[in-house]
């Protein structure tokens, strides 16, 4: 368990991505059997157990230190787990008395099995055993609370580093895998055959799009390529297989492979006929699809209760078909797997479910066209969900990952407003000596007139040389700092003007102006304009109210 | 200059009139100055410029320069000297570890705190009182100063820095190794450890020799100074190279010691894709270590931990104890709980060097 909580330990202040994989690859690589299996389950969210009660922790802590010094000490570290792991008593025992801390292992297999009366005294066991590190991991994990910044993805990809093996292999057999792991790590360490995913329902690795850009066009023939629209709302793969009964199993992916299923249990009986859909997830309300923000309201909900399930109802729109039955369709070209995708779908003849349509064109000019008023150009009254348009080649199999010169995707152009620069925030690992965070605001009615209110924060979209330019700007122009956190001058005719790209906007009570952005990045810096003729506050509550309303939930 | 002064106990008389049993207020009091002893006629660690000094370690939030005598061990006059110029101070008077000396109406007498080298703490007795002022101190080891020695007395007036029980810092070679694994791990990146330059330093410079470490490191511009003059006091701390100058492809895999204000600073990008490292008691707190950006906290401090001051204050025996400088009411609560006398005591100047950003010249530690 220390072991673990050091890796934890050390991730949650790594701040690169490749970094991050070369600390859980070494930790996979030092430590044995079953110990790195429960880890990579912990880190992937695969493990399941009651979760104990920060009340409990508290009670704990309070049989055994002063309540003064508790608090005292919780005031100045501002986390209770953190609190309780440096100031639990070292526990008295005699020397020749010192067990061994324990293992993940044994934590979290005790975990699955212990009757809620008896974990108080098993977690003042482990706390009396374990160090600082190990203490503070162990309240996290027994909590629910291990936030740490890894995704599963990340997770499996370094255990594929392990054996120099492609993640996407993993991702094709991780559904029919389980805790401990022990045939994956075999397979990874050479030391046996590649695990057999028998789940009748896998996922499987998704293919992406390159963004297009202007200069790309004039290299492609129209001709070669079928155009679709690109839907904003969620990339999912819908499976259906029979199992060995021959009953149907169904389940829904995330595009990192994610079972999501769980979160739309409306969806599932649609998904009656054996084959792997990739499409969108969008919520339809007669016939119309509604906006990113309304199928917003349904994620990462707890409980999906009937309620949410009537006024968000779940539609799946297709893209393509991966497997029909017992085929992979993967090596075919996209025409034929669309012909499929087609019968297939009337096959079902469901309303939760149908096809994305293609748009027609001949010429780039048209399909810029069609691009710009989607109304127009058969989307209809589902323009607005309408995030641009994908161009697929004719003849691209189904391929993992991002492969060159296959899909092409071409938002829409974004949403853009002049912000000014308010407050700059040093960046992580290589930008950690770089001022590269930036929160930007817009002006606004106040009461000693005009002033300026931050409507969100960016750290991305500019340029190596942009970002010297703006970290010279704030170093020289601070007014106040505040930990890491600097004060950029920002009055009507001094201060930088960031032009700020973003998808979309939504109400965000949380937010002193009320609005947040979704994908905000920097696009342009504006040294040529004066603060004062960046963008208003009304401006946004304009392109918010041109949104399609939302439904209070 | 060293020794040509008049010796400051010859210089003054005390003028206070006996009592039989002093309070201990009567004896040291906090003053705006600093801590100030009327009948010895001197300050302990002034903050402002005073007639006579008497001070407990080099750091610059104690030994500061501008006093007209100045009474302090060898190696903290070095260093003073070091830092701000031969006429720091009117005149200068050395003490040893053990010796005593009459000021006035009291007897002043150094024993080793275990800070960083040269540091003291300062036994003052009057009458039958014996008040010991600690100054910084730590009971964990160190092989760059000589250990702490507990000094039984009547009072003793203690600092809190870490006074709060999170604050454990554990064996400060568990951290070096940490430091030592990450640099295997990732040997195409320089590792940056912010540690103060005076003690901190040469004390993970030497914790990284007696791991087995025995590559150059690397020092900052401004750690030179003191670093060499721990050398020349028979400090073994191995090949040294400044880091200037060097090529930032040949610093990949090394260590480079640096004050902490410059671990974030523009100086950083002349490293292939630094790990920062911090070594310091705050590193114990997990918002601390975020709120600077560190990717590598390591526990390593010149002050005692909890366990430490509560085991150094019960082991005095002293019936009243004063709190100063850090966690005073966490600290206070406790030798109440145990039935002590005990107060905070108000002294203010003593920083806490972190919470702003320091000029690198006069940074100090912790």
């Amino acid at each position: 368990m220390n072991r673990f909580a050091e890796l934890l330990d050390r991730l949650a202040y790594e701040p690169g991505r490749n970094n991050k994989l070369r600390l859980i690859t070494c930790y996979f690589r030092e430590v044995g059997d079953p110990d790195r299996g429960y880890a990579l389950a912990a880190l992937t969210g695969a493990l399941s157990f009651k979760h104990a009660k920060p009340a409990l922790i508290r009670d704990l802590i309070a049989a055994r230190t002063d309540e003064v010094l508790f608090g005292l000490s919780y005031d100045y570290v501002g986390d209770l787990s953190e609190t309780v792991a440096l100031m639990w008593p070292r526990a008295e025992l005699a020397a020749h008395n010192n067990p061994p801390s324990p293992t993940l292992t044994e934590v979290v297999t005790t975990l699955r099995t212990l009757g809620k009366t008896e974990l108080p005294k098993q977690l003042e066991r482990w706390l009396d055993e374990l160090d600082e590190t190990g203490r503070w991991a162990l309240l996290k994990l027994v909590t629910g609370a291990l936030r740490i910044g890894i995704s599963a993805r990340l997770a499996k990809t370094a255990a594929a580093a392990l054996g120099d093996k492609d993640p996407h292999e993993i991702e094709l057999i991780w559904p029919g895998l389980s805790p401990p792991y022990l045939d994956l790590f075999a397979w990874l360490e050479g030391r046996g055959e590649k695990p057999v995913n028998r789940d009748p329902a896998p996922f499987r690795p998704v293919m992406l799009a390159h963004a297009i850009e202007d200069g790309d066009f004039a290299a492609l023939d129209p001709v070669d390529y079928i155009a679709e629209w690109k839907w904003d709302g969620i990339r999912v793969q819908a499976v259906a297989g029979r199992d060995d009964r021959g009953h149907i199993t169904a389940r829904l992916y995330s595009r990192t492979g994610e079972d999501i299923t769980g979160s739309f249990p409306d969806l599932v009986p649609s998904l009656r006929l054996p084959g792997a859909i990739d499409g969108e997830l969008l919520i339809l309300r007669e016939g119309r699809v509604q906006s990113f923000n309304v199928l917003q309201q349904r994620l990462n909900r707890k409980v999906v209760s009937p309620k949410l399930i009537k006024e968000f109802p779940i539609h799946l729109r297709a893209y393509d078909l991966l497997g029909d039955d017992e085929n992979d369709l993967r090596e075919l070209p996209f025409v034929e797997r669309r012909e499929r995708l087609e019968t297939f779908v009337r096959k079902l003849d469901d309303s939760r479910i149908d096809l994305s349509p293609t748009v027609p064109f001949a010429s780039w000019e048209a399909l810029t066209a069609a691009r710009a008023d989607p109304a127009s150009a058969g989307a209809g009254e589902d323009a607005d969900a309408v995030e641009g348009v994908m161009l697929k080649r004719r003849d691209a199999p189904y391929l993992p990952g991002r492969p060159k010169g296959q899909w092409w995707k071409w938002k829409r152009d974004p949403h853009i407003i002049d912000a000014v620069l308010m407050y700059a925030q040093r960046g992580h690992g290589k930008r950690s000596s770089y001022y590269s965070d930036y929160t930007f605001g817009v002006w606004t009615k106040g009461e000693g007139g005009d002033e300026l209110v931050p409507v969100g924060k960016a750290y991305f979209g500019f340029t190596d040389e942009e970002l010297l330019q703006i970290d010279r700007f704030v170093r020289r122009n601070t007014t106040e700092k505040f930990g890491p956190v600097r004060h950029v001058v920002h009055e009507g005719d001094k201060g930088l003007v960031l032009e700020v790209a973003f998808e979309g906007l939504q109400r965000s009570p949380r937010h002193k102006s009320g609005i947040a952005m979704r994908f905000p990045r920097i696009s342009r810096l504006r040294w040529d304009k004066p603060p004062r003729e960046a963008d208003r506050l009304e401006t946004l509550e304009r392109m918010l109210n041109a949104e399609p309303a939302e439904i209070e939930v | 200059m060293r020794g040509s002064s008049p010796r400051m106990t010859g210089e003054y008389r005390g003028t206070a009139a006996y009592m039989t049993s002093m309070r201990p207020q009567d004896i040291l009091l906090p003053a705006a100055a600093g801590l100030c002893c009327k009948p010895g006629g001197f300050h302990i660690d002034p903050v402002r410029p005073v007639e006579r000094a008497v001070i407990t370690h080099g750091h610059s939030d104690h030994a500061r320069a501008g006093h007209g005598a100045v009474l302090a061990t060898q190696e903290t006059l070095d260093m003073m000297r070091l830092r701000y110029g031969e006429n720091f101070a009117g005149s200068t008077q050395v003490i040893r570890y053990g010796e005593e000396i009459q000021l006035g109406d009291v007897r002043v007498k150094f024993h080793p705190a275990g800070h960083v080298l040269g540091s003291a703490q300062i036994a003052v007795t009057c009458k039958d009182t014996c008040i010991v002022a600690s100054g910084d101190y730590k009971d964990a080891r160190d092989p760059t100063c000589t250990p702490f020695e507990l000094v039984p007395c009547d009072v003793f007036i203690t600092e809190a820095t870490f006074g709060l029980p999170v604050f454990r810092h554990g064996d400060a070679a568990d951290e070096v190794k940490k430091l030592l694994a990450s640099v295997a791990l990732f040997p195409e990146r320089a590792h940056l450890v912010g540690a103060y330059s005076l003690g901190k330093a040469q004390r993970v410079i030497a914790l990284l020799r007696q791991a087995g470490y025995d590559a150059p490191i690397y020092l900052h511009g401004a750690m030179e100074t003191i670093t060499e003059y721990y050398q020349s006091r028979g400090i073994d701390l191995g090949e040294l190279r400044p880091v200037k100058g060097v090529k930032k492809a040949a610093l990949a895999g090394t260590i480079t010691l640096a004050p902490p204000s410059a671990t974030s600073d523009l100086w950083t990008r002349r490293f292939p894709d630094p790990v920062t490292a911090f070594a310091s008691g705050w590193m114990r707190v997990r918002a601390r270590a975020r709120q600077r950006g560190v990717e590598l906290p390591l526990v390593i401090s010149d002050h005692a931990d909890w366990d430490g001051l509560t085991a150094t204050i019960a082991a005095t025996g002293a019936g009243e104890i004063r709190v100063t400088h850090g966690q005073e009411d966490a600290l206070v609560h406790w030798c109440r709980s145990k039935g002590l006398k005990a107060q905070p005591l108000d002294l203010v100047g003593y920083g806490d060097e972190e919470e702003s950003e320091t000029p690198i010249a006069d940074e100090a530690e912790a």
